[in-house]
């Protein structure tokens, strides 16, 4: 603890490497996940062959991943980047097709027969719909890549790992306390700030059977 | 307006041999109320989407107000229609108020109006807007979710409603009073209502008309009496329960039965009904209050006099034969 008060700067320095990490590996895994997972949902054949070899992908230990990519992207943050992607990938995808497929037919079906174009039936059904299991599964790929990005440092790739392993290295326990602190906190915060935004989603909500109090509507 | 017309409709699902819906012809009038009923699987539901367009025919034509829907904009056709499903299939997340807007939207009108429709539509179907427009619907029992389901297609003004099985997963009590309601919002908006069900009560309580399905085909189209008094064949027959007589008193008019009052009458204490009433509840009331005959009246005015013999002459006179 000391030590993160005494080095705010170097703390920082890492927090921010670690946050661009992560924010870089998810923004590029959600870029992917959603047109994978609507094909998905549109083509259930794909369902087996895609979900099937990433969830293969995900018995891989990350340090084992990280390893395999060194030789193809560098001993560097790339690697760990592209760790990070791969993983959120398995967990959004996942997410996102659970949350396509339990879609009620009925209520797309009202949609169709109450005259909204495709477009429509996007933005005001769908999404509305699975974006709380959609913000589920970006709140679990952000604890995951948080805890990779920990162990990239081990791959020069910078971040809050770099506390831990050059505490490891130098016996400096101060320094290993404040970067498990530093990383658990970061964890925490995330998970917290994603809870939050999911519970913001329109709806009743987990009460589904008692009545709410009434909210004022725009 | 709501003027629609079958032409030899037909669908043949690529998956399945036999067509869902064959050879379908039929006129259904402005402001009438059609039901279509069948045993299920007959078809019912396919011939009701293929209105708005659910479905495609893979042969001949409807027309709606004399123009072939094929010539019109798919969603613009669906705004105009109202549909109303089983399990109302309310968007889940969208509040009463919300869920009721969404054609409204979809056509544009200015936000104002908008607000006053959604409190419109509430009233119009009793359900209060102060203690339900902010509700979602998993916070509605069953009955209350049609209700929304049933504002929420009358929301755009369309000239026509389609129901499938609406009440289908209600249970009895509240499905009656869905039903007068239905009854009751049809002579106040005079929407033409196409109506799935295969329930023959509900068919006989609603209907202008019935157009009897089986097997993707119209066995018959005519008013429940006809339907009753002179089934096409055995099928109908059977369908409808024409050997009930109880079922037949259900569909006749109490005036179809009713004699003038005899000169001397004082009227007594006699139960009373309308000439609208039916006989089947003129039946009930002679047997619930042991009264002798009922006094017919009309806008406070005696008009006529029904005893139980009058009844039973003309139940057993228009007997149901079978063909
Ligand atoms: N989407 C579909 N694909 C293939 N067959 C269908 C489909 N929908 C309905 N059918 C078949 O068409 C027939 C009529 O179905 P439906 O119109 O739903 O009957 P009903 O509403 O009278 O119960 C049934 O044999 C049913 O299995
Ligand atoms: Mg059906």
């Amino acid at each position: 603890m000391s030590y993160l008060l005494s080095h705010p700067g170097d703390l920082l320095a890492l927090l921010g490497q670690h946050l661009g990490m992560t924010g870089l590996a998810l923004a590029i895994a959600i870029f992917l996940a959603v047109p994978l997972a609507l094909l998905v949902a549109r083509l259930p054949w794909l369902n087996i062959p895609i979900l099937g070899s990433l969830g293969v992908l995900y018995t891989i230990p990350s340090l084992a991943l990280m390893i395999f990519l060194v030789p193809i992207f560098g001993l560097n943050a790339t690697s760990v980047i592209v760790a990070m992607v791969l993983y959120a990938q398995v967990i959004l995808v996942r997410h996102l097709s659970v949350g396509l497929a339990g879609l009620d037919p009925d209520v797309m079906a009202a949609a169709r027969a109450m005259g909204m174009n495709l477009w429509q039936r996007w933005w005001w059904v769908q999404v509305p719909l699975v974006l709380p299991v959609f913000l589920a599964g970006v709140r679990l790929a952000t604890i995951v890549a948080i805890a990779i990005a920990t162990i990239g440092a081990k791959f020069n790739a910078g971040g809050l790992g770099k506390l831990l392993f050059d505490g490891l290295q130098t016996n400096r326990y101060d320094k290993i306390v404040a970067g498990a602190i530093a990383v658990a906190a970061l964890a925490l915060a995330m998970n917290g700030l994603l809870l939050w935004l999911e519970q913001l989603c329109p709806g009743p909500g987990r009460r589904k059977s008692a009545p709410g109090p009434p909210e004022p509507l725009g | 307006m709501g003027d629609l017309q079958f032409e030899e409709v037909s669908l043949r699902f690529p998956s399945e041999s036999r067509p869902a819906v064959h050879h379908v012809t039929g006129q259904i009038h402005s402001g009438e109320v059609v039901v279509i009923l069948g045993p299920s699987g007959c078809g019912k539901t396919t011939l009701l989407k293929m209105v708005n367009r659910l479905y495609e025919p893979t042969s001949g034509q409807i027309f709606l107000d004399g123009v072939n829907i094929q010539k019109l904009k798919v969603t613009r056709l669906r705004q105009q229609i109202g549909y109303v499903i089983q399990q109302a299939g309310l968007f889940p997340h969208m509040t009463v108020a919300a869920n009721i807007a969404v054609v409204p939207r979809l056509l544009g009108w200015p936000k104002p109006q908008i607000q006053a429709r959604i409190d419109e539509m509430l009233d119009l179907v009793r359900l209060s807007p102060g203690e339900f427009r902010h509700r979602y619907p998993a916070q509605l029992s069953g009955g209350q979710q049609q209700r929304v389901g049933i504002a929420r297609a009358l929301a755009g003004n369309p000239t026509m409603l389609l129901m499938d099985e609406p009440f289908g997963a209600i249970d009895g009590i509240t499905r009656t009073a869905l039903q007068d309601e239905i009854l009751r919002l049809q002579r106040q908006l005079k929407k033409t209502i196409l109506f799935v069900s295969h329930d023959v009560e509900e068919a006989l309580r609603l209907a202008d008309r019935i157009l009897v399905m089986r097997q993707g085909e119209v066995v018959q189209f005519d008013s429940p009496l006809t339907l009753l008094t002179q089934p096409a064949d055995e099928f109908v027959y059977t369908l409808l329960g024409a050997d009930d007589m109880v079922r037949q008193l259900g569909v006749l008019p109490v005036s179809a039965a009713m004699t003038a009052i005899p000169p001397e009458d004082h009227n007594g204490a006699r139960p009373t009904l309308s000439p609208q009433d039916n006989l089947r509840e003129a039946l009930s009331l002679i047997l619930r209050t042991g009264a002798p005959a009922l006094t017919i009246s009309q806008a406070g005015q005696p008009v006529g006099l029904l005893t139980l013999e009058r009844i039973r002459k003309l139940a057993v006179g228009k007997g149901g034969t079978p063909p």
